[in-house]
């Protein structure tokens, strides 16, 4: 941003049109600093008052202990990073976000990936499903929600039927511990996948044919050319659904609260949903500070080293 | 390694018009093919039809004598030059050059060689660590020609590969290519636009309009001996005049102040298109019996186009030497005609090509 202030003053670019011919160059340094401060001026403001000023005053909670209105009553330092790192319950939460973040990313992109090459074919009434494959990211979560609640539910719910019907043992999917952060996961992806079809699908879409049809000619086969031109082709689209679908799944919240509110036994207690149980409905804001704050430190974290990683990788 | 098409036709579906038709001619062994046509004449749908990245409505399509109807590409012993060059961004020079010879399961001390090779035949040795971002469009255009090379096939398909470079590096690549395809003994089966390219480059040229081949031919007979009255205006700068004439016994009315003497009678109506080569006529300046005025000079050099109105308002193109001095609305005379050929006015097909000379042209003059 910084870098492109100085074509202001290039002769081509229209605002010395505004400067009379003659003002000195300190009087046009004056009226760009002018136009800089109008320009950025708003959003700063707007950046500054939901977002700079809530960052550092979570920063100054997450060090102290707090009353019921979330004001500051004791300052106890890192004490709070200390406890949480020894509760066992706040260390099952992480792993258990890990676990959902991980599955989740990896099964979207690849289901996403799957669906987007099935629609890039040549069949008929293909146009249709391109369609439905994208409607996920028309649903809201609490539809979404409901949906899947019934597909769930023991009694009547689809995979009770499925599973009777193949005398499977029958899965309460989510009252079983074992098995609720695995719905909460299926439903996320099943969400995810409208907007990650489209984005791969509109990527593969893109694509040069000639490149394809030169691979013909040389007698690439089909499953060469998708992992060795395809692929490489849209990996900056993949790196960026990639880190999308990451963050998107730190930060999930809709969905645990409408289909298990944490549970069953903290199983599908993420780490977002804890700070929402630890600030609003026990009243701890010191810790729930805390937790925003380690939270966000994970995400910044991991977003950091994907693009270390995979950065070099993904441009050609 | 010959290619022959037999009444080849594409039709994209059933009830819509072809888009090719009646399609036949034999490519030979080593032959630089040229098929030149306006846009959307349909060449390049033939060049993928014989690439086998368009399939064939009707026809035969043989190469090296074996039926290829339905061949996949790859097994067609051919490779092909794109507009766009096809590279892959992501790969280095060198890798983009062996990409079709690894999928080959060739050994790798051979895919080595061939790369080295065809690199060094265009020049490109140093650049081989390069990706393509890094080159310049000549150079990238080169890069899918040793990416041809190396693949080793016989034949070449190129579809309008010069079309992205800017004039000058295409007079250059038009030289190297043609050296480049004589020395490797290639069978090149070439698409452009440009009739430069076909006249410069080709051993024989197709010529595609409207759907239909118009001629088969040489250069030289492309240009001397055109079969239709597209044909002629295809070839040759600036573009040959067709003017319509009347035919009045042995003589074409041009304008009431330009007549043509034909040696005989023709067997048509009364109307016919007189095709005839600005460099094949030659004037006068000068009000005296002036029967034409000059409504543009274009300065080419060493010579200069002069289009000029005839008296009835017909406007003819004349080719003089740029020593002349002539400018807008001078009048001029047309002195002579030293030949002409004759189209049907309908169907635009060759009739008759008179060599004319002053005898033959009486000219009446003092229109203006």
């Amino acid at each position: 941003m910084l870098e492109s202030l100085p074509k202001h003053t290039n002769p081509e670019e229209p605002s010395k049109e505004l400067v009379p011919v003659g003002l000195n160059s300190a009087t046009e340094w004056r009226k760009d600093r002018l136009y800089v401060a109008l320009f950025l001026g708003p959003s700063l403001l707007i950046l500054s008052v939901f977002v700079f000023w809530p960052m550092l005053k979570t920063m100054y909670l997450s060090l102290f202990l707090t009353d019921n209105f979330g004001h500051a009553s004791v300052f106890v330092g890192f004490s709070n990073y200390l406890n949480l790192f020894k509760n066992p319950a706040y260390l099952s939460s992480l792993g258990a976000t890990f676990v959902y973040v991980i599955a989740v990313s990896i099964l979207t992109i690849i289901l996403g990936m799957v669906l987007a090459v099935v629609a890039q074919q040549h069949l008929k009434g293909i146009r249709f499903f391109r369609t439905l494959f994208s409607s996920t990211m028309g649903i809201s979560v609490s539809v979404a929600a409901i949906f899947w609640l019934f597909a769930f539910n023991p009694s009547v719910g689809v995979f009770a039927q499925i599973s009777q019907a193949l005398h499977l043992p029958e899965i309460n999917w989510l009252a079983d511990p074992h098995f609720a952060l695995l719905a909460i996961i299926m439903t996320t992806v099943w969400m995810n996948l409208g907007f990650t079809f489209l984005i791969l699908f509109g990527a593969l879409q893109q694509l040069p044919s000639s490149l394809f049809e030169a691979a013909e000619i040389a007698g690439v086969s089909k499953t060469a050319q998708f992992f060795k031109i395809s692929l490489p082709l849209i990996s900056p689209t993949l790196f960026f659904v990639l880190i999308v679908t990451l963050i998107e799944a730190f930060k999930s919240f809709g969905l645990i609260d409408l289909m298990t509110v944490g549970g069953p036994n903290n199983a599908t207690n993420l780490l977002v949903y804890r700070v929402y149980q630890d600030a609003f409905l026990n009243g701890n804001y010191g810790l729930a500070s805390t937790e925003s704050v380690i939270l966000t430190a994970i995400i910044a974290a991991i977003t950091l080293i994907q693009f270390k990683l995979l950065g070099k990788r993904v441009s050609y | 390694m010959t290619i022959t098409l037999k009444q080849l036709a594409k039709k994209y579906d059933e009830s819509s018009q072809p888009v090719l038709k009646d399609v036949s001619v034999q490519i030979n062994d080593g032959e630089f093919f040229v098929i030149v046509g306006p846009s959307g004449c349909g060449k390049s749908t033939l060049l993928r039809m014989i690439a086998g990245l368009t399939s064939i409505t009707a026809g035969q399509l043989t190469i090296n004598g074996q039926l290829a109807n339905d061949m996949p590409p790859k097994d067609r012993a051919l490779s092909m030059v794109f507009q766009s060059y096809a590279l892959f961004p992501f790969m280095t020079v060198a890798e983009n050059v062996g990409f079709g010879l690894k999928s080959r399961k060739l050994p790798a001390a051979e895919i080595e060689n061939r790369v080295k090779d065809a690199l060094a035949m265009v020049n490109l040795t140093e650049f081989r660590l390069r990706k393509p971002k890094a080159l310049s469009g000549g150079q990238r255009q080169r890069v899918a020609l040793a990416r041809a090379i190396a693949s080793d096939a016989k034949i070449c398909l190129m579809d309008e590969p010069l079309s992205n470079l800017d004039a000058q590096l295409r007079a250059k690549m038009r030289i190297e290519l043609k050296q480049l395809q004589r020395n490797l003994g290639l069978t090149v089966i070439y698409v452009t636009h440009d009739q430069v390219e076909a006249m410069t480059m080709a051993d024989r040229v197709l010529v595609l309009n409207d759907r239909k081949v118009q001629q088969v031919d040489t250069p030289v007979n492309l240009y001397q001996h055109p079969q239709n009255a597209f044909v002629a205006q295809f070839f040759g700068t600036p573009q040959i005049n067709l003017l319509s004439a009347d035919v009045l016994g042995n003589e074409l009315v041009v304008d009431s102040t330009l007549h043509l003497k034909l040696n005989g009678n023709l067997n048509v109506d009364n109307k016919v298109l007189v095709g005839i080569r600005p460099s094949d006529i030659q004037i006068e300046i000068g009000p005296k019996n002036a029967n034409a005025r000059v409504t543009t000079v274009s300065y080419l050099g060493d010579q200069s186009v002069i289009s000029a109105v005839l008296n009835d308002t017909q406007t003819i193109r004349i080719l003089a030497d740029s020593t002349i001095s002539v400018v807008v609305d001078d009048l001029i005379k047309i002195t002579a005609i030293e030949g002409f050929d004759v189209f049907d006015a309908h169907s635009k097909e060759f009739i008759t090509r008179q060599k004319g000379d002053l005898q033959h042209a009486r000219i009446t003059s003092q229109a203006y």
